[in-house]
């Protein structure tokens, strides 16, 4: 705690008076070191919050789909292949229903509130055969079938519209899109994270053994190759072969039959001969020299030796087809094969003799994230083959059959299957495709509407590859190469912690790029073809090895000229942004990737440590002249991925000194260090200066935060909606916060907070709550709940009835029928209560079929829709909406407000990870004052502090104290501190002073019951608060007696069925320690299911009472006598019975007592 | 050390004879009479309550009322429309408290309760329409009425009815409704009770005004602020209600309380323990953001801080503050309150203030008869 002097004040009156630069004041002009924080809106203008998604799903509309039709663009007749079906194009039309024999236009707000899917048709191009004649016919524009479309993609009627055109279709500009709309719900296909196909991974297996495996994955094929080196000896492992392959004897069937080009091939240093010695000693022993012979060794070994119709054998055509099946073979050349293979047991020697090599599957550039349009493209390829060949089946069969002119293609296909196919993936999240045995659940999810933070949340949102349950802590730790891509604190507690995870702000997933034209720039940069070569020259010293795609493409002199190279044309624009050349020191490689699924990020360039951006460049991006693109075609920026990272050294901020990094080896700048943080961990305020798990723990409530949902929230139709009456925006905030509009959408208020004890109901993390805030409207909020009610056809006219609410004498015949209108339907603005009726619908009694005749009164039978709400509480309903659904009926949906204020219990939270709970609600008058008059709205226990260690809590108040003194809203982004995104203490602290506060943001307060003053300074300011969906009237129950379970007579379970509250285990085990043998009873039995039974005390077995004759008779023993009455929980006595089902006879012994 | 003003109430302590002889020691007096705001904390909060604390000196701490009549001082320091500043001198801060409470919380004013709503199509939910008509503060003298209770029938005497009737015609532009629009209806209301649960034999109003209003009372009803924004319309929306207005207390809803808040401060008293002079003087001159200390020219042409403006202390606690010898003592004298009312319109801060002694006043009667 330092007194600001002299000197600091003044500083901090220029900070207060100069206002920091943000995007929006435009003019304020640049200081000496170069402002670039105006680079990350610029970002999010050209690329949006959800770019990948929406970038992913364009690649597929636009590239992918052409690419999978094109490679399936024929059919024919199986017995007549010049009957045939050739597809010549494919795009995606606008979303449209056929609505009889129109097509209309819909939009997507249109498709949420009448449960409908979002689609497109696919239209494609066909020429085919009609006729005995096979004339051949073309059709343009055929639709195959409806494509769910993302929302805000091209194919999207969102695409690229401004805010009065979004209102107009009823959309929220703050809205990211980003996903589909299907059946009415909203659902995000998940990032799915993966291992990166078609790379080398050295690894340690459960056993210690040393191994080097590839998942390769081809269009065709997928499968996975293991090489592990066990007792010294190396082996291949494929599920094609039921037993390790000695690997020498691999290299011989492929044709290497000489040891010592298998040698030079891995490389002339001694240690890897010495290692591969044993190999080579064991296929010798064996006596396998040729690759005759070695293929017959491996012929044996194949698991499912099938018929052996080719000729060429098994184990060569698993060799050719399986085996590192994404190296191309061309003419049964498999000498590429033989030198990856040689290349893998290479890099496994290199593990073996300096262990710093092992590949770390759990870093990041060895990761794919597998998007919406690869995942949608899987599926479609799937679905389009599975169209295509019942098509055929179904023209066999025809052919087959009927001997009449055989159908045209075109009538053979069915549309129903691509557009069910993809509608049922989309909505139950199962991506079932049989030709890659691929069965994933949960790949989409329903797109949560909790706040607007929930539904940003879930668009950045990564799914890991594993199992949840698995105990490893590897892949949970927090890996240094996620820095800038992943978010570092955005996680969920508990068993998906640190496996799921979100991407930070400024990162971006690629989308698979052309290889060949850069397989051909690469050659004629000088990288030399391997196949030209001989084993020997392969390894040259000096001449590292290119690789492309996981693919060796050849190797190349220099490769740092080659690198310089291909890095200059891609800042020149010559080949795509996107393309990561990174060269691998260790492993003597130059790896190039272009593929889909890998993170990257942008970075601005330095040469010499010097920043390429300059002041005239971001005046020129803050005039508008020029944007985020222009910057990149200029070379002033590029896209890293986190391979190539590690080529580079990144400097935070240009201007400060490095201390042990020489300056001019600095290669690139980061835009912006706030940008480490997603989207989610970005509202929290001075996030640097908390304690890490706070953070995590407010990102998982930021989700649960009630608030402003989308600009549309009063016009959308979800099954529960909550809302805060006021919400506000944040006092403090921070860029990101501004970056992504929570500031338009907040979910919370400015609540003065006093730091101080309180009537003892704040123990626990508990709050004081003020009357009179609430009172006044502080953290109310609005509950909108969905009911839909069906009017039921069934067939023949049969169909529900919604009627007229029933009269005797213009006297309503049931009370509560009163919120209803003529029409027999809620009316909107109605106050509805418990049990009222909100639907009056009459169902047919006999609803299987008509009976012939008009249906008449009686023949319908009351079924009401009763409103299910809490006693004593007011709800009202908002709106009702009558739509058709998808099958043409009628659905009703009746929108039931309830608008709430806070009570004692509801759960509220500040934006560190300080939940609590209403402890009490105290008059006004009773709460502290401060000498100005103000009166906290909350009051915290200073308890929450010392342990949780939420120091930015402390400097939100002091900002927020602030802010409202000098009326400018103060900033706290992550580490913004040298950048000026977020303000010091000190400055903080001077402004406090200048408008008369302690510069510790301490009061003197006046006790409000005793009218002293404190004997303490309070800590007091406004604090952004949550109010959490979790409340007290969702989740109070009590019941004395009530509903039982039919079966066992037990208390039913769960608040929802009025059920019992449990006296568990644990609760049990308490009350034998104790003793309280009665209460047992009690709880246990008379509580419970007491029941009375008659036990024949010589058979032991359970008999009945004869109510006529009023004796207990055994039906064991055929006689009266010996009987006994007893009680029994009825449990018991099923279980007994349930035994002599199984022909298990228990029996009671009874003794007097 | 001790300022000016407790220095003429020690005189007039002084005065009484029997206690000539014995007078407090001065750390015990200012523990008595004043709370010292230390940089960390303020101590001496409680002060000595118990009449016999210092018996053994021989000195009588009880409060009588004859001294209570002699010290205690009111002085208007401000006094507008609806603001209302002023000192209450020789109190102890448990009345000047209970002043304050009642004011918040028992002063009854009108407020509208009931909304009867005939139409309400704008984007903003009938109950947050009727909870934001509530919170707005009427120019309605509360005396005037009476209290409604659970089974009255609204008359004039206890129940205001306000309609408030606004459509936003189509193709135009958005309007912002405010509280001016709220029309009142001295006749009562114009909305007749044909509820569809009971048979509606006759044309009956939810109010039964015996008078029209405008007899009873003087002056027109309205409301205090007409710029109040109530709610916004988009085309073709509209509003229509009816909104009925009855008595209440603070200690009820936040809606009835007749202030926007009403607080007092005890009197600040800076004191410099030690000169200070020189460059030391003019830091501390400078330390004050709200000007509490001057600088005084010394007759050998040196500078001496003094203190000018003791009422204006903040606490900031800013010249108390660092590593130097304390050369600044922050006290509040404990019976002098700067109390300030402000007022939301129904009554003026003065009449407020005497109707929460009257109602004081009538609690101790009720004490005491029940007492005796
Ligand atoms: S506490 Fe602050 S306001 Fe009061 S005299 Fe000292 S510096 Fe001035």
């Amino acid at each position: 705690m330092t007194v600001p002097t002299k000197d600091d004040s003044q500083s901090g009156t220029v900070a207060d008076t100069v206002p920091l630069p943000t995007y929006r004041s435009l003019a304020a002009p640049v200081r000496k070191p170069v402002d670039k924080f105006a680079l990350l809106p610029a970002f999010l203008k050209v690329r949006g919050l959800v770019k990948e998604h929406i970038d992913s799903f364009n690649y597929f509309v636009n590239k992918g789909i052409k690419k999978i039709v094109e490679a399936n663009n024929r059919i024919e007749a199986r017995n007549d292949p010049s009957i045939y079906l050739r597809y010549l194009g494919v795009h995606v039309g606008m979303p449209s229903v056929h609505v009889e024999y129109n097509i209309e236009n819909i939009t997507p707000h249109f498709c949420r509130l009448t449960d409908r899917t979002y689609s497109a048709p696919i239209k494609v191009h066909i020429e085919y055969t009609v006729g005995k004649q096979h004339e051949v016919r073309r059709k343009n524009n055929f639709i195959i079938g409806y494509m769910p479309i993302m929302l805000r993609s091209h194919a999207c009627i969102l695409y690229e519209k401004d805010e009065a055109e979004l209102a107009k279709y009823g959309e929220c500009p703050l809205d990211p899109g980003g996903y589909f709309v299907v059946k009415g719900t909203e659902k995000v296909i998940l990032i799915q994270e993966q291992l990166a196909k078609n790379r080398i991974i050295v690894d340690t297996d459960s056993k210690g053994r040393v191994i080097a495996s590839v998942t390769s994955s081809t269009h065709a094929i997928k499968s996975k190759t293991v090489i592990f080196m066990d007792k010294g000896k190396i082996y291949l492992q494929l599920n094609q072969f039921n037993k390790p392959i000695p690997i020498i004897v691999v290299m011989k069937a492929m044709g290497m039959e000489s040891d010592q080009e298998t040698v030079q091939m891995v490389g002339r240093d001694p240690r890897y001969g010495d290692l591969l010695f044993p190999s080579i000693q064991e296929c010798a022993s064996e006596r396998i020299y040729t690759r005759q012979r070695a293929l017959q060794y491996m012929d044996e070994k194949v698991t499912y030796p099938g018929a052996t119709n080719q000729k060429e054998g098994r184990s060569y055509s698993i060799l050719r087809d399986v085996f590192i099946a994404h190296v191309p073979v061309k003419n049964g050349n498999l000498r590429p094969k033989c030198i990856y293979t040689a290349l893998m047991l290479r890099r496994m020697m290199d593990a073996i003799v300096n262990s710093d090599t092992f590949d770390d599957k759990d870093y990041v550039g060895n990761k794919r994230f597998e998007l919406s349009g690869q995942l949608i493209s899987l599926l479609f390829e799937d679905l389009f083959k599975t169209m295509n060949s019942q098509a055929v089946e179904r023209m066999n069969k025809n052919s087959d059959k009927t001997h009449s002119s055989p159908l045209d293609f075109s009538q053979l296909i069915m549309q129903d299957s691509i557009t069910f196919g993809l509608e049922r993936a989309i909505s139950t999240g199962n991506w079932d495709i049989k030709r890659f045995r691929m069965h994933r659940k949960g790949v989409s999810q329903v797109l949560s509407r909790l706040s607007y933070m929930a539904s940003l949340g879930y668009m950045t949102r990564i799914t890991p590859q594993f199992e949840k349950t698995r105990k490893t802590s590897g892949p949970r730790a927090l890996q240094p190469s996620q820095w800038g891509m992943l978010c570092p604190c955005d996680t969920p507690e508990g068993e998906a912690c640190g496996l799921t995870k979100n991407l930070a702000l400024l990162s971006h997933v690629t989308t698979d790029q052309e290889e060949g034209p850069l397989i051909y720039l690469c050659y004629s940069l000088g990288v030399e073809d391997l196949l030209s070569l001989s084993s020997e020259e392969i390894h040259t010293p000096g001449s590292f090895l290119v690789m492309f795609n996981g693919l060796i493409l050849g190797k190349h002199k220099d490769p740092q000229r080659l690198v310089i190279d291909l890095r200059n044309l891609r800042r020149s624009n010559v080949i795509g942004e996107f393309v990561s050349i990174f060269i691998n020191e260790k492993q003597h490689c130059v790896h190039i990737a272009s593929d889909g699924g890998r993170v990257c990020r942008p970075l601005i360039i330095a040469d010499m440590g010097i920043s390429r951006i300059d002041e005239t460049h971001m005046e020129k991006l803050r005039h508008g002249t020029c944007g985020f693109d222009d910057f990149l075609r200029d070379g002033l920026i590029e896209y890293l991925d986190v391979n190539e990272e590690n080529n580079a050294l990144i400097a935070l901020y240009e201007h400060m000194d490095q201390d042990d990094v020489e300056r001019s080896s600095i290669t690139h700048i980061e835009i912006e260090p706030l940008s480490i943080l997603g989207v989610v961990s970005g509202l929290i305020p001075y996030p640097h200066h908390n304690q890490s798990p706070r953070n995590t723990y407010q990102c998982a409530m930021g989700k649960q935060a009630m608030g402003n949902i989308a600009y549309n929230q009063l016009f959308r139709a979800d099954s529960l909606l909550y809302l805060l009456v006021y919400a506000q925006r944040p006092l403090l905030t921070t860029k990101t916060i501004e970056l992504v509009g929570y500031d338009k959408l907040g979910a919370g208020q400015n609540a003065t907070v006093a730091v101080m004890g309180y009537s003892g109901y704040d123990i626990e993390d508990a709050i004081v709550m003020n009357k009179s805030s609430l009172d006044r409207g502080f953290g109310r909020c609005i509950a909108l709940k969905k009911y839909t009610v069906l009017k039921d056809n069934y067939g023949d006219g049969v169909s529900d009835m919604i009627v007229e609410p029933q009269r005797d004498n213009g006297v309503l015949i049931k009370q509560n029928m009163r919120a209803l209108d003529e029409d027999g339907i809620a009316g909107p603005g109605q106050i509805i209560r418990n049990h009222d009726i909100y639907v009056n619908k009459r169902t047919p009694k006999n609803t299987s079929k008509g009976i012939g005749r008009a249906l008449r009164e009686s023949d319908y039978k009351d079924s009401p829709a009763l409103y299910k709400g809490v006693d004593g509480e007011t709800t009202v309903v908002d709106r009702v909406m009558l739509c058709s659904d998808t099958n043409d009926k009628l659905s009703i949906k009746c929108i039931i407000r309830h608008t709430r204020r806070p009570e004692v219990g509801d759960k509220f939270s500040s934006r560190h990870g300080q939940k609590g709970v209403c402890g009490t609600i105290v008059q006004q008058e009773d709460f502290p004052f401060s000498e100005r008059g103000i009166c906290p709205d909350l009051i915290m226990n200073p308890h929450g502090f010392p342990s949780r260690m939420t120091i930015g809590k402390m400097i939100e108040l002091l900002g927020g104290k602030a802010g409202v003194s000098c009326g400018r809203f103060h900033y706290g982004s992550a580490f913004g501190e040298p950048s000026g995104n977020a303000d010091k203490v000190a400055d903080i602290s001077s402004t406090l002073i200048k408008h008369g506060f302690s510069y510790n943001g301490k009061d003197f307060l006046y006790s409000g019951i005793l009218g002293q003053p404190l004997e303490a300074y309070i800590f007091m300011g406004p604090i952004y608060y949550q109010k959490l969906k979790h409340m007290v009237l969702d989740k109070m129950h009590a019941r004395a007696s009530g509903p039982r379970v039919l079966l066992t007579r037990q208390p039913t379970e769960g608040r929802s069925r009025d059920g019992g509250l449990r006296l568990g285990e644990m609760e049990r085990d308490c009350l034998i320690a104790y003793g309280a043998s009665m209460l047992i009873f009690e709880r246990l039995l008379l509580s419970s299911d007491p029941y009375q039974v008659q036990v024949c005390r010589k058979c032991g077995l359970l008999g009945y009472y004869n109510h006529k004759l009023k004796t207990s008779y055994c039906s064991m023993c055929k006689n009266g006598e010996n009987m006994a009455k007893m009680r029994l929980p009825y449990a018991c006595k099923l279980l007994f019975q349930e035994l002599h089902a199984m022909n298990v006879v228990p029996r009671l012994k009874l003794t007097e007592v | 050390m001790p300022k000016k003003g407790t220095k003429s109430k020690k005189e007039k302590v002084d005065d009484v004879p029997n206690e000539q002889e014995n007078k407090l020691p001065d750390y015990l007096e200012l523990q008595r009479t004043r709370v010292v705001c230390n940089a960390d904390a303020p101590i001496h909060t409680q002060g000595f309550q118990y009449s016999g604390a210092f018996a053994a000196m021989g000195i009588d701490n009880s409060v009588s009322v004859d001294k209570f009549c002699k010290n205690f001082k009111i002085e208007i320091n401000r006094l507008t429309e609806d603001y209302m500043e002023f000192d209450m001198i020789g109190i102890d801060a448990s009345i000047a408290n209970a002043f304050r409470r009642i004011l918040i919380s028992e002063v009854p004013t009108m407020a509208i309760e009931k909304v009867f709503m005939a139409d309400n199509n704008s984007v903003i939910a009938d109950e947050v329409l009727s909870h934001r008509l509530g919170l707005i503060p009427l120019d309605a003298d509360p005396r005037l009425f009476e209290y409604i209770s659970e089974n009255d029938v609204p008359n004039e005497r206890n129940t205001i009815v306000y309609k408030l009737h606004v459509s936003c015609p189509k193709n135009s532009q958005r309007i912002t409704v405010k509280s001016s629009e709220l029309e009142w209806l001295p006749e009562g209301s114009q909305l007749s009770m044909s509820a569809p649960a009971q048979s509606g034999d006759k044309q009956k109003t939810f109010t039964s005004f015996s008078q029209s209003q405008k007899e009873i009372l003087e002056k027109p009803l309205g409301v205090k602020y007409k710029d109040i924004t109530i709610a916004r319309l988009g085309p073709g929306q509209a509003i229509e209600l009816e909104a009925h207005a009855v008595k209440g207390t603070g200690n009820v809803h936040a809606k009835w309380s007749p202030v926007a808040t009403a607080w007092y401060r005890m009197l600040p008293e800076v004191v410099i323990l030690k000169e200070v002079e020189g460059p030391q003087a003019e830091e501390l001159v400078n330390k004050c953001r709200v000007n509490v200390f001057d600088i005084e020219d010394l007759a050998n042409g040196g500078k001496r801080a003094v203190v000018a403006r003791p009422r204006a202390c903040t606490l900031c606690r800013e010249c108390v503050m660092g590593p130097n010898e304390k050369q600044v003592e922050l006290r509040r004298v404990r019976d002098h309150f700067i109390f300030t009312i402000e007022s939301t319109g129904s009554m003026p801060p003065e009449v407020l203030f005497t109707e929460a002694v009257k109602i004081l006043e009538e609690k101790c009667a009720r004490v005491i008869s029940e007492l005796s």
